[in-house]
């Protein structure tokens, strides 16, 4: 049994104008079998709580901690954050020139593991892992993510995902940008992943239309930094008829509130 | 990063037929003033580390030794410099170390890939050189006759003060591929000159290979006996602490559909290290239909390194079929790097993929898989000086200030 605790994350970036506080006082805790959904509007911030918990340079966290079983994530570096069994699948995987896809897969493996993997089992595993996402074998030999599609970007996170196999999955945004095919296929990955039963997924979104295949255990709705709004599967279709509009409006009148 | 995206629309006209950049040469020593650093050829380089092999140091022998394994097939001959298949490239010299080079030079060596022979071993000529205290002049002439088709590797090792000249002649239909391996001791100078003149439907690939030495200034020129020749000058260099790598490109687009294609990458790490690549492309009013790109990108690994390039395009006809030219400078990218330390490789080793990607595909694109082996683990080699801490060390920090976590 694995936790994921985040507690009081604040976190800025930096502007022209100075520091910005994106995440104002985040909450959240995920146990291992659980998948939490994180929904909101555009620029609430639900990618800066993906990328900071991964320990991206850009966020400053000012203050919070995230604990992994007992383990501040915050004073790790990101090589160490992800070999203390994190994962983020990026919204926009970043292509890598002249590193081949089998080179980075068997490197990122072998770095988790502590040792590289059998060589026998590990090319039919990952040829299992592609053709599981529809992804021709060929997509090994070539560099990472260079010149990949849209949608061939997000199957090989889940390729990725399912080798990799974290403790916890964050999915930033990773059905934004498919078609339907592609978003049944990525969403079987992510189910496939969570049906191991001791993994967690936390899956952020600004549609509903994942959850038709995902289906998550909690959801959170993510409004100005902060989660306003908690419940299970039902808020989803809360959210689908009546959209974030509501919770923006209340967010606004408390910041409103918070100046005067 | 900075791209200068392709530039066909920047057309020039001029009545001038000559080069703004290549002043036309001479072969008289006299005719060479002593560079002062000032002017446009000499301006990076650092003259007073070249040994005086710009103004009038002696030339004498000892200095260097010269072994050459032919492929059989291929004949290597020495000539005096009165031979006639002296200078048969073309070749005249646009500087004064190269003038000085060439009249000192009394015997050339000649290399000849017969006729129509196809040859798939390699030629390797290795120069090894033995002392700074005295400067060496070498001539060298690569012929590859009509419909040929061979692979000549130079290789440059050990200490030494060096001028040399290489002409390359390639025949009708004749496929040749030259690289330059310039794999120096850290206190070798080396100027070089390496000239190509490529015949009818020929093709030319051109590799110049720059780690070691103190300071090399390599140029590699380029010019067509007559329609139809392709040349791919491609380069690779890792400029360490202190070091001068110093690649001038010029590809004299004398002939109607000619294609040249020149793409050069290279890795700075350490105080002083230096890199210049000057590329140069002359498009003349009779070279209608050609097709010219140009490439140059720096890969910056530390602090205190400088990257000069400066790719140019002198254009005296509009009616060709393309021609372009970029050049970048970057340090690693942060978002590369996040994405490979977020599947759990750490720092050291996620520098070595990228530095390792960053120039896998100049090395691919050379064609010779002895060759591509050779130049990965010198590649590997030069990254463990620096950027290569053991794997397993965990999170080795940021000595050199980016890529840091937050």
């Amino acid at each position: 049994m694995s936790t994921l605790e985040i507690r009081d994350l604040h976190v800025s970036v930096q502007t022209e104008s100075g520091p910005k506080e994106i995440l104002k006082g985040v909450d959240l805790t995920i146990r291992s079998g659980e998948t939490h959904a994180i929904m909101g509007p555009n620029g609430s911030g639900k990618s800066t709580l993906a990328y900071s918990i991964a320990g991206h340079p850009k966020y400053e966290i000012s203050s919070g901690s995230v604990i992994l079983d007992g383990q501040d994530l915050l004073q790790l570096s990101v090589d160490e954050r992800a070999r203390a069994g994190l994962f983020l699948a990026m919204q926009y995987p970043v292509e890598v020139p002249g590193v081949s896809v089998a080179n980075f897969l068997r490197t990122a493996k072998t770095a988790l593991d502590g040792e590289a993997p059998k060589l026998r089992t590990w090319v039919k595993d990952v040829n299992a892992a592609m053709d599981r996402v529809n992804m021709d074998a060929e997509f090994a030999n070539r560099s990472v993510n260079e010149g990949f599609s849209g949608g061939e970007k997000k199957r090989h996170e889940i390729v990725q995902l399912e080798l990799l196999n974290p403790r916890f999955a964050i999915l930033d945004e990773t059905d934004s940008g498919l078609d339907i095919d592609a978003l049944r296929i990525v969403s079987e990955g992510v189910n496939r992943f969570s049906a191991q039963g001791d993994r967690g997924v936390l899956l952020i979104t600004h549609y509903t239309r994942i959850l038709r295949y995902i289906k998550p255990d909690f959801v959170h709705v993510f409004v100005a930094g902060r989660i306003a709004e908690q419940g299970g599967s039902e808020l989803a279709e809360k959210l689908e008829a009546e959209g974030y509009d509501r919770y923006v409006q209340a967010a606004k009148q408390t910041a409103a509130a918070g100046a005067e | 990063m900075t791209a200068s995206p392709n530039v066909a629309g920047a057309l020039e006209t001029s009545d001038q037929v000559a080069s703004h950049l290549h002043p036309v040469g001479s072969f008289d020593v006299a005719h060479h003033q002593v560079p002062t650093g000032l002017e446009e050829i000499w301006r990076f380089t650092p003259l007073k580390r070249l040994r005086g092999l710009h103004t009038d140091a002696p030339f004498a022998p000892g200095g260097t030794t010269v072994t050459a394994v032919p492929a059989p097939g291929v004949t290597v001959t020495q000539v005096r410099s009165d031979d006639p298949i002296v200078g048969s490239s073309g070749y005249v010299p646009a500087d004064r170390v190269s003038a000085r080079a060439l009249q000192a030079a009394e015997a050339v060596s000649v290399i000849t890939i017969p006729k129509e022979a196809v040859i798939d071993a390699a030629t390797v000529v290795t120069v090894a050189g033995y002392s700074t205290e005295v400067a060496s002049a070498q001539h060298t002439v690569i012929t590859a006759e009509p419909f040929s088709r061979a692979t000549v590797v130079l290789r440059f090792e050990g200490s030494a003060v060096l001028a040399d000249n290489i002409e390359i002649i390639l025949g009708d239909g004749a496929h040749l591929t030259v690289v330059s391996v310039q794999d120096w001791a850290d206190d070798a100078v080396h100027h070089s000159s390496q000239h190509a003149l490529v015949g009818r439907d020929a093709t030319l690939r051109h590799v110049a290979v720059s780690f070691g030495g103190d300071l090399v200034r390599l140029n590699a020129s380029v010019a067509y006996g007559t329609s139809g020749g392709e040349a791919e000058l491609l380069g690779l260099y890792f400029a360490d602490a202190g070091q001068h790598l110093e690649h001038r490109l010029f590809v004299d687009h004398n002939a109607p559909k000619s294609k040249s294609n020149v793409d050069y990458k290279g890795a700075l790490q350490g105080k002083g290290a230096h890199a210049v690549w000057i590329g140069d492309v002359l498009i003349r009013k009779a070279a209608e239909g050609i097709e010219t790109y140009e490439s140059n990108r720096n890969l910056v690994l530390t602090d205190g390194c400088r990257a000069d390039s400066v790719p140019n395009l002198e254009i005296e006809t509009g009616e060709i079929a393309g021609a372009g030219h970029a050049s970048t400078t970057g340090r690693f990218d942060d978002e590369q790097l996040f994405y490979l330390r977020s599947r759990g490789i750490d720092e050291a080793e996620a520098r070595r993929l990228v530095v390792h990607g960053f120039f896998a595909d100049i090395i691919r694109k050379i064609g010779i898989p002895g060759i591509e082996d050779k130049l990965m683990e010198a590649v590997e080699a030069e990254l463990a000086v620096n950027v290569g801490t053991p794997a397993g060390v965990g999170n080795p920090g940021s000595p050199d200030g980016f890529g840091k976590v937050a």
